[in-house]
C-alpha cells in the first residue's frame, strides 16, 4: 500500500465522517465542525494528491486550492455563526417579550436559551 | 484592447462597484445604480462579442493555466450571461424604490453586487476549481442577502440555505480532487478530451452532480427552497428564484454536454429526469396548496426546476443532430424565460405586498386591482409559467413534447400535460381575485419606477423570448430550430 494511497484513503475517512456528524447532529456547532472536517478531508486529498514521487518537487497546483479551500471554508464558518447569534438575539427579544406579558422568571428564558437549538423541518 | 482580453469585465465591474458601494454608503442608492448599469453593460458586450465572433477565452493577468485564471465564453455562457444583464439591470432599478429610505438600502448593494460578481463568475469560469471559489461566493453572499429583512423566519431559512449550500459545494470539491487526481488538469475543455469511463470518473461524475442538484434544489433536495425565497425582500427573492438556481443548473447541464458525455449514460438521465419528473408535480401542488404569494412563487421555482431536467433523458436518448440541438437550446430557453417570468412575478408581488401590508392570496383583491399594471405583470409572468402561446415557454415544451414522441419517452408527456395543468391553475386561483367588484383606478401604470421594471421583465419572459427565440439557436452555434 502507497503512502500517497493511505494518506488519500484517511482524507475520504474524514470527509464521512464529517458528512455523517453534519447529517446526524443537530445543533449548529457540530454541523460545522463535521462541515469543516468535511473540508479538511477534501484537503488531505489534494495534499496526498500533490506527492509526485520520492525526491520531486511536490505539484503546486493542489497546494495553492487547499489554501484558497481554507479561505472559503473560515469565511463559511464566520457567517453560519454569525446568522445563528443573530438567531439568538431574536429568540432572546422573543422570549424577553414573552416574560413581560406572561411574568417568567429569568432564569426561565435562560433555560430557554439553553436549550434552543437551530431550527430543523 | 481585443475582445478576449475584455471578458474579465462582466465579473470585474459589479465587484469594482460592490467595493465602491461599501466605501461610500451614504452615496449607496446613486452608484448602485451605476454600478448596475455598468455591469449590465459589460454582461451584454460579452454576449454580443460571442455573437459576433464565437467562442472566447482569456487568462487573467498572463498567467497561464493551471495556476492562473481561465475565462471563457460560449454561447451557452452567452445566453445565460444576457439574462442575468438584464434581469440584474430589472431588479436593480426596482430595488432602489423598494429600499427607498431604509437603511437596508446600504446592506443590500453591496451584497447584490458581490451576488452579481459571482454569477458572472459561475457563467464564464473555464475551469473546475474556479468554478468551486464563484460557487461558494454566489452562496455566502445569496445566504446573508437573503436574511437581509433580519426577521427570525429569514434568519433560520437562510442559515439553513448557507448550509445546505456548503454541503452541496464541498462535495463538488471532492469530485473536483478526484478527477485532478485521475487526470491532472482542472480545464474542462482539457479535462474532457482526457476522461475516460472509469469508476473514479463516473464517481466523480455523481459527486457532482448530487452537489450541484442539492444546490439547484431538485426534488427532494428543495426543502430548503421556498422558506428561503419566500422570507427575503422581493428584490432579493427575484435575484435567488431567478438567478442564482439557474446556476447549478447551467453548471449540471454543462458538466453533462461538455465534460461527462463519456460517462453520462441513459440510466443515469433517467433518474435525474424521474427526479424532475417529482420536481414538476410536487412543486405544482405544494404552489396550487400555497396561502402566500411569495410562498406560491417559490414552491413554482422547485416545479420549472423540474422541467429543467426533465430535457436531461430526451437529450440523452437523441442522437447527435438537428433534433438534439433543438432540445438543448430549447432547454436553455426555458431555464431563460423562468428568469424573466419568476424575476416579474417576484418583483410584481412585492408591490402587491408593499400595497396590502400582506401577501395571503385570498384577501389580495383590492390591492391588486388598484395596481393594473402589477396585475397585467403577474399574469403575464404567468402565462409564461404555465407555458402558453407566445410564451418562451410555450416553445420548449412544445420541443419538449416532440422529443418525447420521437425517443418514445411517452411516460414524460403525463407529468408536462399535469405540471401544465397545476400551473393554470394557481396561476388563474391568484388572478381570480383580480376580477372582483372593487372600484378601479383609470390609468394603468399607477407608480412607474416600481411597476415598469417587474412589467418589462414579465413581458420579455411572455412575449418577447417566444416570438424571438430563434437567434438562441445560431448564439448557441446549433442548427435546428424549426420548431
Amino acid at each position: 500500500m502507497s503512502p500517497a494511497f493511505l494518506y488519500g484513503g484517511a482524507g475520504i475517512l474524514l470527509f464521512a465522517l464529517g458528512l455523517w456528524s453534519f447529517l446526524v447532529h443537530e445543533p449548529l456547532l457540530r454541523k460545522l465542525i463535521g462541515f469543516n472536517i468535511m473540508g479538511s478531508g477534501v484537503f488531505h486529498l489534494f495534499i496526498a494528491i500533490a506527492h509526485r514521487g520520492d525526491g520531486l518537487p511536490p505539484d503546486p497546483v493542489p497546494h495553492a486550492l487547499v489554501l484558497t479551500g481554507i479561505v472559503v471554508a473560515v469565511s463559511a464558518t464566520a457567517l453560519a455563526l454569525a446568522l445563528n447569534s443573530r438567531l439568538e438575539a431574536a429568540d432572546a427579544n422573543a422570549s424577553a417579550s414573552a416574560h413581560q406579558t406572561h411574568g417568567r422568571g429569568a432564569d426561565e428564558h435562560a433555560d430557554d436559551a439553553k436549550r434552543r437549538r437551530w431550527p430543523t423541518r | 484592447m481585443t475582445s478576449t482580453s475584455l471578458l474579465f469585465l462582466p465579473v470585474a465591474v459589479p465587484l469594482l462597484g460592490a467595493l465602491l458601494v461599501t466605501a461610500f454608503p451614504r452615496t449607496s442608492s446613486i452608484l448602485g445604480v451605476t454600478a448596475a448599469l455598468a455591469s449590465s453593460a459589460g454582461g451584454l458586450w460579452v454576449t454580443a462579442q460571442t455573437w459576433l465572433h464565437g467562442d472566447l477565452g482569456s487568462v487573467l493577468g498572463g498567467w497561464g493555466l493551471p495556476l492562473g485564471i481561465g475565462l471563457a465564453a460560449d454561447g451557452l455562457s452567452a445566453a445565460l450571461l444576457a439574462m442575468s444583464s438584464l434581469v440584474g439591470l430589472g431588479i436593480s432599478v426596482y430595488a432602489i424604490g423598494y429600499f427607498a429610505g431604509s437603511e437596508r438600502c446600504t446592506h443590500f448593494w453591496p451584497l447584490w453586487l458581490l451576488l452579481w460578481a459571482s454569477l458572472n463568475g459561475v457563467f464564464l469560469a473555464a475551469d473546475l476549481f474556479n468554478l468551486y471559489v464563484m460557487l461558494e461566493l454566489l452562496g455566502l453572499s445569496a445566504a446573508a442577502l437573503g436574511a437581509l429583512t433580519g426577521s427570525r423566519e429569514a434568519i433560520a431559512a437562510n442559515l439553513r440555505y448557507l448550509l445546505v449550500g456548503l454541503l452541496g459545494s464541498i462535495t463538488y470539491l471532492l469530485a473536483v480532487a478526484l478527477l485532478y487526481a485521475g487526470y491532472g488538469t482542472l480545464d474542462i475543455g482539457l479535462l474532457s478530451e482526457r476522461l475516460q469511463p472509469s469508476p473514479l470518473a463516473a464517481t466523480a461524475l455523481v459527486l457532482m452532480i448530487a452537489g450541484l442538484a442539492l444546490k439547484a434544489a431538485l426534488f427532494p433536495m428543495h426543502f430548503w427552497l421556498p422558506p428561503a425565497h419566500a422570507n427575503a425582500p422581493a428584490p432579493v427573492s427575484a435575484a435567488l428564484s431567478a438567478l442564482v438556481v439557474k446556476t447549478a443548473f447551467y453548471l449540471i447541464l454543462r458538466l453533462w454536454l461538455d465534460l461527462f458525455p463519456a460517462i453520462a449514460d441513459a440510466a443515469a438521465a433517467f433518474v435525474l429526469g424521474a427526479l424532475g419528473a417529482g420536481a414538476v408535480l410536487w412543486g405544482s401542488w405544494r404552489a396550487l396548496r400555497a396561502q402566500r404569494l411569495k410562498l406560491l412563487a417559490a414552491y413554482s421555482t422547485v416545479a420549472q426546476i423540474g422541467y429543467l431536467f426533465l430535457f436531461l433523458p430526451l437529450i440523452q436518448a437523441t442522437p447527435a443532430g438537428a433534433a438534439r440541438d433543438d432540445l438543448i437550446a430549447a432547454c436553455v430557453l426555458m431555464a431563460i424565460t423562468h428568469g424573466f417570468a419568476k424575476a416579474g412575478f417576484f418583483l410584481a408581488a412585492g408591490l402587491v405586498q408593499q400595497k396590502a401590508g400582506h401577501d395571503r392570496i385570498d384577501e389580495l383583491g383590492g390591492a391588486a386591482q388598484s395596481m393594473p399594471a402589477t396585475t397585467f405583470s403577474i399574469a403575464l409572468a404567468g402565462a409564461a409559467l404555465i407555458g402558453l402561446p407566445p410564451s418562451g415557454s410555450f416553445v420548449s415544451k412544445w420541443v419538449m413534447i416532440g422529443g418525447a414522441f420521437t425517443t418514445g419517452q411517452w411516460w414524460w408527456l403525463i407529468v408536462i400535460a399535469a405540471g401544465t395543468g397545476l400551473a393554470a391553475a394557481y396561476i388563474f386561483r391568484v388572478l381570480g381575485h383580480a376580477f372582483g367588484l372593487e372600484p378601479t383606478p383609470r390609468c394603468f401604470l399607477t407608480n412607474a419606477r416600481a411597476e415598469l421594471p417587474a412589467f418589462l421583465l414579465a413581458a420579455t419572459s411572455g412575449v418577447l423570448l417566444g416570438l424571438g427565440a430563434g437567434p438562441l439557436w445560431s448564439l448557441l452555434g446549433l442548427s435546428g430550430g424549426h420548431a
